[in-house]
Parts: structure tokens; sequence; C-alpha cells
């Protein structure tokens, strides 16, 4: 402590210090007005303010509802300026409708009076004046008292002309109920599309998004920890496993196609299939494992597992032809209801197309698992040296597959088609990264493989979601076509990266207690997140979920903007053709959607949590 | 038998919670560890089954090297011992019945476990491990409905389904009343006298431990100070282990 004697000097320094800040604060924010431009002379204009009070006025009355009007239009001819020779008029019959101008003729920029006679009681008059070129401006407008009678004063336009002009009063008069006007319906029909969109896009991310968040928790993925040599193989056998399991696939649908050419074949084999895959399963997985198998008996199941593999993408194979053909016969078929059987068509396809991209993955996913084990195997099996050995190849190897998948990425982007830029220096790089790996790793036994994996996925998913969807739809506009579907897709990736990552937060904080206890069991890691992580995240996932639905929605009414398909195209298009009434209908809209959403969501949050 | 020798536990930070402790406990046995809040008893349990990996030692149990054993032995291993917590750790929002299957997670095959599928012997056998610790009527409930006592019952037939031949308790009656303390402490005294089974328990309480203890022994942070029969802890001893404020309770 300072002896209190210096204290008259830092109250000073202090002072100094506060007044510098408020002064730094003053300068901050006199540049923040200077760079937005605030600029308040422009409010007070009154042109502005005009302009204001018409569009708020345009936005107060949004076009909903509409009567069928009848138009009556009662004209008199005028003369401006006079002409020389007064001109007889004839009159007019007093049992319908008619007007009276005095005087008949006037100087332009004069005034006359306008008198209407036998007009509806209440009923608004539109005085124009309509010059020899047709071109009518209005001048004014009256309401007819209970007598059907009305009198205004009207000033008239610079407009002479020699020719006889009129001046012409029309009364409009809604007929009968009213009707939605065309708006509404285009509005109901886009706020549908606009909700469904907002509906399959947090579907399809949810489901894409619970599996990701797990890599990126943690909690769970700290752990996790491989020998070098497993590692090496893993990511050895990923890419090998990725394309088996495409060529499989692949395979498998020609072959499926094939066979599979009417609905009955489709549906015995949709049936065999999974029966055979279950057959074989239950046969190598048997439920209670009390002591270690023999080599021979591991053969056998690993073989069974193969073939239940096989069948299981036959099933989906046939399944998908089954979807696509009755698909097709419900659309031919059902009338009004053709879209259920579109329906079922697109499902067809969807399996087909997450059959191909699944069972590469699975391949990639199982073979590199398995290397991995292989890895760890050889670790605690084979001699010291053996080991080392094997390490030194493999990290070398895995390093330049590593580096020259990353070359390839790079060519393909930046077309450099310079083999020697984008292959052989990124594998000669990476082998030596791979043997300087195994040589610092001498020694220590395990890389934190969880982790790695931890900061890559979040690096990504933090990446993505820095990218609005209103940015994405751009891309996808260009690859599937300006419409919801687009909006669909980029609203799903956003989703993706954003679900993800508060999913895995929520991963992160459940309670430590089941988890280790569940571990404590001699549970795998799988059956450790079944059993103690799924069940404490469940309320969080749900809840999350419903808010993005919620976020989507909102997203999903502007994302027509960039066309993203929904109500923000219609929205647009009218703000651009200052169609204002119009936009309002469609803002309404917008509100009254997102308000349910969010009490229909916070009511199911409710409910189910 | 199960042997632990110079078994040492440094966390990341520098804490030291085991400092070199050695002993051994025959099959059969009960035995009790005792210590302050921090004298390292959870960590010594969690070691035993690699919940946390010991910095150093080495720990044998019917001569498998628990400490070297790779992951799919460990896992083997730690489906022959059960583990007990003071809180009880069960999934909440689970029903009773499946935590009690969950014991069963380690022999169970993990493919079938995905669609929680448990062979039916299984779900028998758990209806009888609830029966026998009377609250097979709230097999359907969730965990987090049933009261402390019925909750730390459910944990005891968790790991009672692991068909254990050990039972590591991690001051299983510390949130219970006395009442109930004592029927937990029943149920392991029985398990223990008629299955032969080998538990170890820490206890805080001394008369707990002079009821229902074969063999106590004592840690004061991190570090061995006793290890004899229950009647040998005299006023001299407790003072030794609890440090020379502690007053005696119960």
């Amino acid at each position: 402590m300072k002896p209190p004697a210096s204290g008259g000097l830092r109250r000073l320094a202090r002072s100094l210090g506060l007044g510098l800040a408020v002064i730094l604060v003053v300068v901050i924010y006199a540049y923040g007005f200077e760079v937005t431009k605030v600029d308040l002379e422009e409010t007070r204009s009154e042109r502005r303010q005009t302009q204001l009070v018409r569009i708020l006025r345009a936005l107060a009355k949004p076009e909903i509802i509409e009567f069928r009007q009848d138009e009556l239009a009662v004209a008199a001819p005028f003369f401006m300026p006079c002409p020389p020779t007064p001109v007889q008029l004839h009159e007019p019959n007093p049992l319908q409708p008619y007007i009276l101008l005095n005087p008949s003729c006037a100087e332009p920029g004069g005034e006359i009076q306008v008198e209407g006679f036998n007009f509806v009681p209440n009923s608004t008059a539109n005085i124009f004046l309509v010059p020899p070129s047709l071109v009518t401006l209005r001048l004014s407008q009256a309401v007819a008292e209970a007598d059907g009678h009305f009198s205004t004063h009207v000033e008239l336009p610079e407009r002479s002309s020699s020719e006889v002009q009129s001046i012409r009063v029309i009364v409009r008069q809604n007929v009968g109920s009213p009707t939605l006007t065309r708006t509404a319906y285009d509005t109901w029909d886009k706020i549908i599309e606009t909700v469904f969109l907002a509906l399959l896009a947090t579907t399809l991310s949810t489901a894409i998004a619970v599996p990701l968040s797990f890599l990126a928790a943690r909690n769970l993925m700290k752990g996790i920890t491989s020998p070098l040599l497993g590692v090496a193989l893993s990511l050895l056998a990923a890419p090998a496993g990725f394309v088996l399991g495409a060529t499989a696939a692949r395979l498998a649908g020609q072959w499926g196609a094939m066979v599979a050419v009417g609905v009955q074949a489709n549906l015995a084999g949709a049936v065999i299939a999974p029966l055979v895959a279950w057959g074989a399963a239950r046969w190598a997985l048997p439920s209670e494992e009390l002591s270690s198998p023999s080599l021979g008996i591991r053969l056998a199941r690993i073989f069974a597992l193969v073939t239940a593999a096989v069948a299981g993408i036959f099933m989906l194979v046939f399944i998908a032809e089954f979807l696509l053909q009755m698909g097709d016969r419900l659309e031919a078929t059902l009338g009004n209801l053709s879209f259920l059987g579109s329906f079922i068509f697109n499902l067809g396809e969807i399996l087909q197309i997450a059959l191909g991209a699944g069972t590469a993955l699975a391949g990639a996913g199982i073979l590199a698992s398995f290397a991995g084990r292989l890895g760890k195997w050889l670790t605690t099996t084979l001699p010291r040296a053996g080991v080392r050995l094997a390490e030194f190849g493999l990290a070398a190897a895995a390093g330049a597959a590593l580096l020259a998948g990353l070359g390839a990425a790079i060519d393909w982007f930046y077309q450099v088609g310079e083999p020697r830029w984008t292959l052989y220096w990124p594998s000669a790089v990476g082998a030596i990264c791979g043997l300087a790996l195994s040589l610092r790793l001498a020694g220590r036994d395990t890389l934190p493989v969880g982790l790695v994996i931890y900061y890559v996925s979040r690096t990504i998913f933090n990446a993505l979601r820095s990218i609005e969807a209103l940015i994405m739809v751009i891309v996808f506009a260009v690859w599937v076509g300006i419409g919801p579907f687009a909006g669909v897709l980029a609203l799903s990736l956003h989703s993706i990266a954003a679900l993800a990552k508060l999913y895995s937060e929520q991963v992160e904080s459940i309670m430590p207690g089941p988890l280790e206890a569940i571990t404590a069991t001699g549970a795998t890691r799988v059956q450790t997140i079944i059993y103690a992580v799924v069940p404490q995240i469940i309320p969080p996932y749900i809840s999350f979920t419903m808010y993005r639905w919620d976020i989507n929605v909102r997203m999903s009414t502007i994302i027509g903007f960039a066309g993203g398909g929904g109500i923000g195209f219609l929205l647009q298009q009218n703000i651009n053709l200052l169609n204002y009434r119009a936009a309002s209908a469609q803002m309404l809209a917008i509100a009254i959607v997102v308000a349910a959403m969010d009490y229909l969501s916070s009511y199911l949050r409710e409910r189910v949590v | 038998m199960l042997s632990v020798r110079n078994l040492t536990k440094v966390y990341e930070g520098g804490v030291v919670a085991l400092r070199d402790v050695s002993f051994d406990v025959p099959q059969g046995q009960f035995l009790a560890i005792i210590g302050l809040s921090g004298s390292g008893k959870s960590t010594l349990l969690r070691c035993i089954n690699r919940l946390i990996e010991p910095t150093s030692g080495q720990i044998l149990w019917n001569d498998l090297d628990i400490t070297a054993a790779p992951q799919d032995d460990l896992r083997r291993i730690r489906r022959r011992i059960g583990m007990v917590f003071q809180h009880f750790n069960l999934v909440h929002r689970s029903k009773v019945l499946t935590n009690v299957l969950a014991g069963r997670l380690g022999y169970v095959n993990p493919a079938w476990s995905l669609v929680n599928r448990f062979p039916a012997r299984d779900v028998e056998h758990a209806i009888l491990q609830l029966d026998r610790l009377g609250i097979a009527d709230k097999a359907q409930q969730r965990a987090d409905e049933l009261s402390g006592g019925q909750q730390q019952r459910v944990g005891v037939a968790r790991a009672m389904m692991q068909d254990p031949e050990m039972i590591l308790a991690d001051e299983p009656v510390a949130s219970l009343d006395p009442v109930l303390a004592h029927s937990i402490m029943q149920y392991l005294e029985q398990i223990n006298k008629q299955d032969g089974m080998t538990v170890l328990c820490s206890l805080h309480f001394l008369d707990l431990v002079h009821r229902y203890a074969d063999r106590a022994i004592a840690l004061n942070e991190g570090m061995l100070v006793f290890d004899g029969l229950p009647k040998e802890i005299d006023d001299a001893k407790f003072k030794e282990i609890y440090g020379k404020e502690a007053e005696r309770v119960g």
C-alpha cells in the first residue's frame, strides 16, 4: 500500500483520466453520427413528411378485402378559358343524378362551384377534370348529403384549351359482401410456403445436427485418444472405405433397378432383404457376451455382418424403387391429392440419394474405426521396434495422403493444373510432417484425437454460422434455381451449424454423475452416450429445435429477398413497385405467423419439457 | 484379492490426491475407507476401476493388472466391479427399470443397446433385484420421482445387475437419513456375508464403520495413515486421522 500522502496527486490523475475518457466517448459518438449520416434536417423537410404520411397511411390499409364497386359517372362540358361566344348547354334530366357548374366556364387557375343532385346519400363523389387529351386530373372530392345533394368549390389547374373540356364526377359504391383480394390469395399461398419452408429446413437440420453435436462436445471427445498407428491407419482407411461404400451403393442401385421391374418384385425384395439382414445380424451380434470369442467365430461373424450390411443396402434400394413406382402411380390416379404421390416419389429419390451418401460415409466410418482398432492392437502386440517402424512408414503415408487430398481440393478450386504444386510437393511435405510427428511422439503412446475432432468441428460450425442464410441462398439459388427449395437448403445449412453448436453446449452441461455411473458398468462410449447423455439432453434439444423453427420462420419471411422463395419474394416485389398496401398485407401476414409460431412453440415447449 | 501398490494420483494443476498408497484386500472382505472430505477417498475408489487414471502405481485384481489393461479389457474388468455413488448418479429422466438394466451394458452387445433392447432374462433379473430391495412396484416410474432412499436402492440394484465380484461404494449413505442409511448398509452387509462379495466402502460415520466393516483404512491428505480393525480406532488414532480439533459425533 502506498502512503496516503500521494492521494491528492492520484485523485488528480484519476480526474484527468476520467475527463479524457469522457472526451474520447464524445469523439467516438460524434464520428458515429458522421459515418451513419445522421441528418435531422431531412426528417423535418415537408416533402419527406408528406411522403412518409402517404406511406404510413398505405401501410395502415393492408389490401386484404375488397368490394365489387358500382361506378356512376356524370359529366358536364366545361370551357377554360371562356370562349368568345357563350355556348348553349342542354338541360339535365332532373330525375337522374346530374351536376351543375357555376360558372360553366372559367379562366385557368380560377375557381368554380360544382353542385351535384340526386346522388346516393352519403356517397363520396370524386371530381375530375377531363381535358381533350383525356388525361384526367383529380380535382377534389365531396360527400353527398342526406338529400343526395352536394356542393363544393374546386380550384382549377393551368390547363387551358380552345376545345371543350369536361368536369366529371365519379361515384363508386361498394356492392354486395366483401371479398378477398388477389393480394390476399397470393399472400396466403406464399405464407403457407413460408411456414413449410421453415418446417422442412428445421427438420432436415435437426436430423443432421443431432449426431454432429456430439462431435463438438468437449466432455465427450476429451477422453478419446488413439496411438499414432491407429490414427495413421484410420486416415488411410477412411477414403478407401468411402470409395468402397459408394461403389457398393452404386452397384446395388444398378442391380436393384434391373431386378425391380414391377411393384410386386420390389415389395417382395423390400420384405425379404430386411429379414435376411435381421437374421444375419441376430446371429452375428449375440445379445450378451460373457467371454471373448475365438478367432474363427469372429471371422464368421464379420462375414455375417457383411451379409447383413449388403442385405440392408438392398432393402433400402428396393424400398426406394418401390416408393418411386408407387409415387408415380399414385400421382397419376389420386387427382386432387396427387401431391401425396409426388411426395412418395420424392421420398424414394431422397432415399436413393441418401443411400449413396450414407453408405459411403458408413463405409468410411466402419473401415476407419476398424483400422483404428487394428492400430491399437498392433501397438500393444508388436515388439517395440516393429511398432516404431510401422509408425514411421504409416505416419508418413497418412501425412502424404492428407496433404495430397488438400492439394486436390486446392487444385479443384483454383484450377492450378500443375501436379508439382498440388500433388508432389504437398505429398512430400505431408510425409515429412508425418515422420516428424512419429519421431516427436517417441515414448508417448496416445494422441488426443477426440480434441482434434472437437476443435475442427467447432471451427467449421462457427464459420458456417457466421454466414447468414440470406447470403448462402445466393449459392443455392444458382444450384437449384430461385425458389423455396433453395431457401430450404440455405436455411438448413445455417441451422445445422447453429443447432449443432447449441446442442453441443447442452451436452457439455449435462450432469457428469450418470455418465460416470454408466461408464463404471463397463459400457462402451456409444452406450454411454445413449444411456447417460441422450436422456439428459432431450428436453433442451426439443426446446432449441422449437426455438430454431421460430427463427427459421422469421428468416424464411425475408429469404425470398435473395431468391429463396416464400413470402419475402412477394414482399420485395411489392415494395419495389411502391405497392405499399399489398406490402402491408404481407407484413401483416408475417406478423401474424411469427406471433402465432411464438405462442405455439412456447406452448409446446412447456408441454414437452 | 485386490492389491493396490504405490498408488499415486496427481491432478492437472498439481493437486496430489493420493500419495504412494498400498494395501491388499482379500476376497470377501468388507473394507471401510475413512478420512476427511478431500482426503482422497473418492479418488482412490475411482482409480480402482479407472474412472480416474492413476498417475503411477499398480492395481492388481485376481492376477489382472487393471492399471495396464487396454480399453476392451478394461470394460470387461469394469463390468465385474459394481459401483454405488453418494449422489446415486441415476439418469433422472429414464425409467427405474432402464436405470437398473443399464448395469448390464457391459455384457449386452452394443449394437442391440442402440435400440434399447435387453434380453428377456435381464429384464426378469432386474425386476427380481428391485423386488429384493422392496421397490419392484416403482419399476415403470421415472427415476427422479423416487425418494432419496429409493433412488439409492435403484443404484444398488444397478450395481448388482453387473453380477459383480466387488462393490465400490463411494459414501453410499452420506445423502440419506440414519434409518435409510442402515437399510442400505444392511443390504451391502448381506451381499458381503451371503455372496462373499468384496465391498470397499468409504464412510463418514465411525459407528457405521464399527458396525459393518471387517477392516478399515484411513486416508489423510492422500496418505494411508491407518490400516487395521475398526475397534482399533481409539481416540488417539481418531485425532491422527481427522486432525487435532476433530470431535467425535456418533
